[in-house]
């Protein structure tokens, strides 16, 4: 069986005044049904848009310049609009970082819900309704009836995220992507919220793309990580492997600079520097300034290399030691 | 709900009754009507029989009193020149500026949302371009000059549309309407048309900007996310988020529509209710100015309680403000 999502060397650039920002320069990973990949990096790093290259939403002056991304073995990069139009929402669906902007406030829930099934779907009004219903039910919204005819703005945050996880799943998906749809929420609620959705997606057998920069998150949910750095994908494998023994010393930075319990007491690691500026980045790893093993040989750009059974990574100092230990 | 409206209501009683002072206070300085109504010739018994019948022998603030005492049962004076209730005069005036001001408003929502709409979404056509520029043109056009082009284009080189005049008419609940007759279309269509035209060009500007906040908004996003078609996500979507500050600034634009048609209907010599008042300043027929000015009060009043209550059926959000 194929998989759900193949992503290989996905490259998309934006072609600004200031020079080509190169969001996403190189991102590979695949993902199989029923299964959940976390996308982790720092703010820049082109996670965010590598979710939307996904959706084929990635606005002027950005392009996807290279690369593909195959979705139930469909190319998705250079596919028509109305052919993208009709898998979106349909099989790919998406959830957005912000619940408070992400659904329209001047329209009613039922009419932002409804309009989604009958897109895709010829069904009646009643039927779109009971459908738009079961959905707000399933991801555990009270009296969905009644909500259904409620606005927006009468929900709070963590139900408005909701309603949007409600309006992904209206038509089953193949694959959600998912961008740091917690991040804007209280602890609780997202706690609660991540275990909804690991549910509702391995009863529906959806793959899922869960965007984020909290670790802590993804060690929980996710069965794959990918770690990003600067638009590339620096490190990826399976969650445990990754986050117990990191291979690329940028990942090893990022686990060392989380809190936590069994390192009580000791200060936590930072990693020196800033995330550089993905314009006009020069070749050569673009953590070696940042990077304690870094030497000569890091001028050149490393390629993904697997340096053990199902891990890769971007690196030509790996802690390798650590993986064999 | 009940409460807002009370509240406004009282509101509204305090300007009027504000009004009425400054409004009578400034047609008292003015000038004396009485050098204008009565003949030079007239020897001083007659003349002050004419001063007492009018009225105008007592003190200001007894003229004041007596004004506001008829005022509160609806009487606003009579026209010293046509002898007749004042309010009725304007009454009579009423329906013409009344379809000359709502048929300038409607046609620039026509005009002006479509092209706003499309300048908005193509930023950096040329055509977008063109439309902007035009939307400035419309801006600063002084009116009077419009009319005047229009009159020397269309009337008089072309000969398609007559200058002057209400046309046909038909009376519908007491009242004169030209624009449901083809020959009262084609006497408003000018009038309209060089009212509408610095309107023409704000609904433009709103709307362009509209809709470029909006487009770039999450929840566009996520209506593309969905699968929705462009149509749907910019006349659903968008087009009900745009309609918010249009119906604002469109329905407090409609009072200072219908108060300043006076330029247009000297312009076009249409006889509405711009006219009237001009005419009576020229003759200081001090009950037609004040009952004017009383009824552009009220209308504004009126006009603004409307946009409010159109705004929370637009705005769902102060639907429920209101409620609480």
């Amino acid at each position: 069986m194929s998989a759900t999502l193949e992503v290989r060397d996905l490259q998309t650039h934006f072609f600004t005044r200031a020079g080509v920002v190169k969001a996403v320069d190189g991102v590979s990973f695949s993902l199989n049904r029923g299964k959940v990949l976390g996308l982790v990096g720092e703010s820049g790093s082109g996670k965010s848009v590598s979710g939307f290259s996904i959706m084929g939403l990635v606005d002027d002056p950005g392009r996807i310049v290279g690369g593909s991304i195959r979705f139930q073995g469909r190319e998705l990069v250079g596919m028509a609009e109305p052919e993208m139009r009709g898998l979106r929402g349909n099989r790919i669906a998406m959830i957005f970082q912000d619940p408070m902007m992400t659904l329209n406030p001047v329209l009613r829930i039922d009419v932002q819900m409804m309009e989604t099934v009958l897109a895709h779907e010829k069904v009646s009004q009643a039927e779109a309704r009971r459908r738009s219903r079961d959905a707000l039910g399933m991801v555990g919204i009270p009296s969905p009836e009644e909500r259904l005819n409620s606005y927006p703005h009468q929900f709070s945050g963590g139900m408005r995220q909701r309603v949007a996880i409600a309006i992904a799943l209206l038509h089953q998906p193949d694959l959600i992507v998912a961008d740091e749809p917690t991040t804007a929420l209280d602890v609780t609620i997202q706690g609660q919220i991540l275990a909804q959705v690991q549910k509702l997606a391995a009863e529906l057998g959806t793959a899922l793309i869960w965007i984020t920069h909290d670790l802590s998150v993804v060690a929980g949910l996710a069965d794959d990580i990918a770690v990003m750095y600067a638009g590339k994908v620096v490190e990826s494998g399976s969650v445990e492997q990754v986050l117990e023994a990191p291979l690329h010393p940028y990942t090893h930075g990022l686990i060392g600079s989380v809190p936590s319990r069994n390192r009580r007491g000791t200060p936590l690691q930072q990693i020196p520097g800033m995330t550089p500026s993905v314009i006009n980045l020069p070749p050569g790893c673009a953590f070696r300034a940042r990077c304690p093993r870094a030497d000569g040989a890091c001028l050149e750009t490393p390629a993904m290399a697997e340096l053990a059974p199902g891990r890769l990574a971007r690196c030509f100092h790996p802690h390798v030691e650590a993986a064999s230990a | 709900m009940t409460v807002f409206l009370l509240r406004r209501l009282l509101q509204a009683s305090g300007v009027v009754l504000a009004m009425t002072l400054l409004v009578f206070l400034g047609v008292y300085a003015v000038g004396d009507p009485v050098e204008i109504l009565i003949s030079p010739e007239a020897d001083q018994l007659e003349r002050e029989r004419a001063i007492k019948a009018l009225g105008l022998d007592l003190p200001l603030w007894r003229q004041y009193l007596v004004f506001l005492g008829n005022a509160l049962q609806g009487d606003l004076g009579r026209s010293f020149v046509f002898n007749e209730p004042a309010l009725r005069l304007i009454f009579d005036r009423m329906p013409a500026t009344l379809e000359l001001a709502l048929g300038a408003t409607f046609l620039a929502l026509l005009i002006g949302l479509p092209l706003g709409l499309f300048a908005g979404l193509r930023p950096n056509a040329l055509r977008s371009r063109i439309i902007m520029a035009g939307s400035i043109l419309g801006f600063s056009l002084p009116t009077f000059w419009v009319g005047l082009m229009l009159i020397m284009v269309f009337a008089v080189q072309c000969g398609w549309l007559p200058s002057t005049g209400r046309g046909e008419t038909v009376t519908i609940l007491g009242m004169r309407w030209s624009f449901l007759t083809w020959d009262g279309l084609a006497h408003m269509a000018m009038p309209m048309l060089s009212l509408s035209l610095s309107r023409i060009g704000l609904v433009i500007r709103l709307t362009r900007s509209g809709v470029r906040e909006n487009m770039v908004m999450d929840y566009v996003k996520f209506a593309r996310a969905k699968g929705l078609s462009p149509n749907r996500i910019v006349f659903v979507h968008v087009f009900r988020n745009i309609l918010i500050p249009v119906v604002t600034v469109m329905g407090l634009e409609l009072g200072g529509t219908i108060a300043f048609s006076v330029v247009t209907e000297s312009v076009f010599a249409w006889p509405g209710m711009g006219k009237l008042i001009i005419d009576s300043i020229n003759v200081l027929d001090r009950p037609v100015i004040v009952a004017y000015l009383m009824m552009i009060v009220m209308l504004f009043i009126t006009i603004n309680l409307l946009v409010d209550l159109s705004y929370s059926v637009l705005d769902p959000r102060v639907r429920l403000e209101s409620r609480e």
